[in-house]
């Protein structure tokens, strides 16, 4: 026992020092003068005041607002430091409770609308920071969003095609619409 | 299946087609490193010259045993240490505080063991100095375990008429140094090009857009949440215009998180969160490293037994039970559920007009929809990897099933590093028994007699796992303290406790998240399942390695049952399939079965 003892400790140790300390400072420091807006957050700026993060979604409930997906974080939603899902199981009512909550709000703030709600818009996200909706959930709002505004519809839809993206390299994940960035747009239009 | 589906899926086996060889070549360059006058082993000379190893000492099966439950029981006493101390230690920005005794026990034994269960949400609990010098160590060590001890298995296979089977330290050293340590360098740059934060900032708060309102829960004067006399929660309204992102030097633990087969997050939300897996792209790259290793130590094995097909051969019958799987996975949650159809007035909520990201979206990212993230809900726990891209407690019923299956399967479809390798030869080893037994000849396999004490060891690595499964959730259903854990009501709930148990003994990590873990109770019986879990098959494996190189090699004749070509590869499928299914039928007939005939009965 006492020859496995010296070699344990000491590899342990010296392994523990070069995957813990020097591999994160390393990778600290290339990502820090290669990517240095990566790697601090991809912070939207905005009069020298960081806004949000291109990244991470932020908690919309006015009509002039494009919404984004529900967020299941606590205690409020969209809280960027306690990410979370909501865990429930497909046929738990609370599912169904929520859903329905959610697709009342969401006639409540657009009544002539008629049209189906997108399962994205009524379901709560895995991280709960997801900042982006189908485009079938922006399209779905652009009328409300035009109207509270008092904009042409078309202008909006003209907004929301500027920021689509379409699947990653065209075969990965899903068409998705940014939902802080098309906000930030919408206020940037001069009334 | 969609197009998008199929396109995904064959894109991502054709690009683990091309990277496993070259890996695996380079794994078996490394591990059998002989003794070379080159720069590599002078830099190694003089690091084992300063630990006091002995580089040409050959272990017996026993030494070399203790040497690597040794070098765990350290890991596990520093980790353990480090969580404890936390709030004393510098980077700590958010001054965590320690954390609870059974907690970090839990998460010690859970990094220490390559599960990665999370009883703890990351950015609430560790600071800076955990996640990188007692998480990121382990990611990385407990990775290079399942490296060396798969390592000494082939050698078994590969020696004959030999005492010893390695040396433990050196192979350590080298499967961290020369393997895990590299690949990770290249992924994390990758992944913080892409957006992956890596930085030692406290929290950034940033001014929201608009004002969030939203209901707190009030505290009584004695910090406690009050409740009503119903029992339920008594809130206060508030509102905030901050939202505070969490910070951390994530990029440099996400790779090796994935690459090691390890899947315990920075964060709660794991590979769900954007500054974790920000885009369709890094999600794919991120699916391909989980498999990555696993796969390539096919190669090494045939490479080091010097046949090449028998790496083939296992590699194949892992990724036919993976497409399989896989299929079937992305099938599911595509179907969606039929029960938010038909909330509130009719055609409420669409299922078909958004074609692409119809189905089951709650607990699924955008970004990601249905294919991207039930494609890696099957790569996570076909691999004993557990990060999730998408909350598997919110599946639908048959959808959770697959990954629940395929941990069960006892992580042998790629597996953990390594670990996945020495579980499906114990499934080879099974196979060429019974083989034997239906020709009515002494099984071999590659060369080597199969005897009464290799199946014995085979016998408990094979049992040990479904033994800790299905007692653990027995006396987790049969305590209030398992009970009160449960989110989800009905069969659902049992499902939550036999998917933690199966994900802790097979050294998974993944979790029906909903199940409240970070209590004493299961915090101790989780660590239990997954310490046996991991042991309880290294400890018979390298006894089998130890038996297997002192044998002499039998050649092969015309009666030698061929272990390589599409007749063996559908006997193992056929094998793990059996044992898999024979030790869970009854308990899967009980969650997800029963779940999914009432949600389309109810619809």
């Amino acid at each position: 026992m006492k020859n496995l003892l010296r070699p344990a400790i000491s590899l342990f140790v010296l392994l523990s020092i070069v995957t813990g300390v020097f591999y994160p400072l390393l990778v600290t420091g290339v990502a820090r003068l290669a990517f240095p807006a990566a790697a601090s957050g991809s912070l939207i700026v905005m009069d020298g005041k960081p806004i949000g993060s291109e990244l991470i979604g932020q908690n919309f409930t006015e009509p002039k607002y494009f919404w984004g997906r529900p967020s299941a974080t606590a205690p409020q939603p969209y809280n960027a430091a306690a990410s979370s899902g909501s865990n429930l199981g497909p046929l738990n009512p609370a599912l169904a409770a929520a859903v329905k909550t959610r697709i009342e709000a969401l006639r409540a703030a657009d009544p002539g609308n008629p049209r189906p709600v997108p399962i994205d818009l009524v379901t709560a996200s895995a991280s709960g920071l997801d900042p982006h909706i189908s485009p079938a959930a922006a399209d779905y709002q652009a009328e409300r969003v035009a109207r509270s505004r008092q904009i042409d519809p078309q202008a909006v839809r003209q907004l929301i095609a500027q920021h689509s993206e379409g699947p990653d390299l065209g075969v990965f994940g899903e068409p998705r619409v940014h939902v802080l960035r098309l906000n930030l747009a919408l206020d940037a239009i001069k009334r | 299946m969609n197009n998008h589906a199929w396109l995904l899926l064959g894109l991502f086996m054709t690009v683990l087609l091309l990277l496993v060889r070259p890996l695996g070549i380079y794994i078996s360059r490394v591990m059998m490193m002989e003794r070379r006058q080159t720069l590599v082993s002078g830099f190694e000379d003089a690091v084992f010259r300063v630990c006091g190893v002995q580089r040409d000492e050959d272990m017996g099966w026993l030494k070399y045993a203790l040497a690597v439950l040794l070098f765990n029981a350290l890991g596990l006493l520093a980790l353990y240490a480090l969580q404890r101390l936390q709030l004393w230690l510098p980077l700590n920005p958010q001054e965590m505080a320690n954390v609870s005794a059974d907690s970090s026990f839990n998460t010690a034994v859970s990094f220490v063991t390559n599960t990665n269960w999370q009883g703890y949400g990351g950015e609430s609990t560790m600071g800076y100095l955990v996640q990188m010098l007692g998480l990121t160590v382990q990611n990385f060590l407990s990775a290079a375990t399942g490296i060396v001890v798969v390592t000494a298995f082939i050698r078994g296979f590969a020696r004959h008429s030999a005492a010893g089977i390695g040396n433990a330290w050196a192979d350590l050293f080298r499967a961290t140094t020369w393997i895990l340590l590299p690949l990770s360098l290249v992924f994390a740059l990758f992944l913080a090009s892409q957006g992956v934060i890596q930085n030692f900032a406290a929290y950034q708060d940033v001014t929201t857009l608009q004002v969030t309102n939203y209901e707190t829960p009030r505290l009584g004067t004695d910090g406690q949440a009050l409740k009503d006399e119903n029992g339920n929660p008594v809130t206060e309204p508030a509102s905030t215009p901050i939202q505070t992102l969490a910070m951390g030097p994530v990029a440099s633990q996400e790779a090796i998180k994935m690459l090691g087969t390890n899947g315990g997050g920075f964060f709660n939300a794991n590979s769900a969160h954007p500054f974790e897996n920000p885009t369709p792209l890094t999600n794919f790259v991120q699916m391909l490293s989980i498999f990555l290793i696993p796969g390539a130590l096919c190669i090494a094995f045939g490479c080091i037994v010097g046949d090449e097909r028998q790496g083939w051969t296992l590699f194949a019958a892992m990724a036919l039970l993976f497409v399989t799987f896989a299929i079937a996975a992305i099938g599911f949650e595509q179907q969606g559920n039929p029960l938010l159809a038909k909330v509130g007035d009719a055609d409420t909520v669409s299922m078909t007009t958004t074609a692409l990201t119809d189905g089951n979206m709650e607990g699924k990212e955008t970004r990601f929809g249905i294919a991207d993230s039930a494609l890696f809900a099957a790569i996570t726990t076909a691999a004993s990897c557990g990060a999730v891209n998408a909350m598997h407690d919110s599946f639908t019923p048959l959808g959770g099933a697959v990954p629940l299956v395929l941990m069960q399967l006892g992580e042998v479809v790629f597996g953990g590093v390594g670990s996945g390798l020495y579980g499906m030869l114990i499934f080879a080893v099974l196979a060429v028994f019974i083989a034997g037994l239906m020709i009515g000849r002494t099984p071999e396999y590659l060369g080597k007699k199969i005897e009464a004490h290799e199946m014995k060891m085979t016998s408990i690595a094979i049992l040990a796992t479904p033994l800790l499964v299905l007692v653990g959730t027995a006396i987790a259903v049969m305590t209030e303290a398992g009970r009160t854990g449960i989110a989800n009501p009905g069969a659902h709930g049992f499902s939550e406790i036999l998917y933690a148990l199966s994900s802790a003994a097979n050294n998974n990590g993944s979790a029906f998240a909903g199940l409240s873990a970070n209590t004493p109770f299961y915090n101790g019986l989780l660590a239990v399942a997954m310490w046996f879990g991991r042991f309880g098959v290294i400890i018979p494996v390298l006894a089998m390695a130890g038996s297997l190189a002192g044998k002499k090699r039998i050649f092969v004749t015309a009666g030698t049952l061929p272990t390589h070509g599409p007749l063996f590869v559908t006997l193992l499928i056929g094998v793990v399939l059996l044992v898999g299914l024979l030790n869970y039928v009854p308990a899967l007939a009980l969650g997800p079965m029963v779940e999914h005939l009432v949600l389309w009965s109810a619809h």
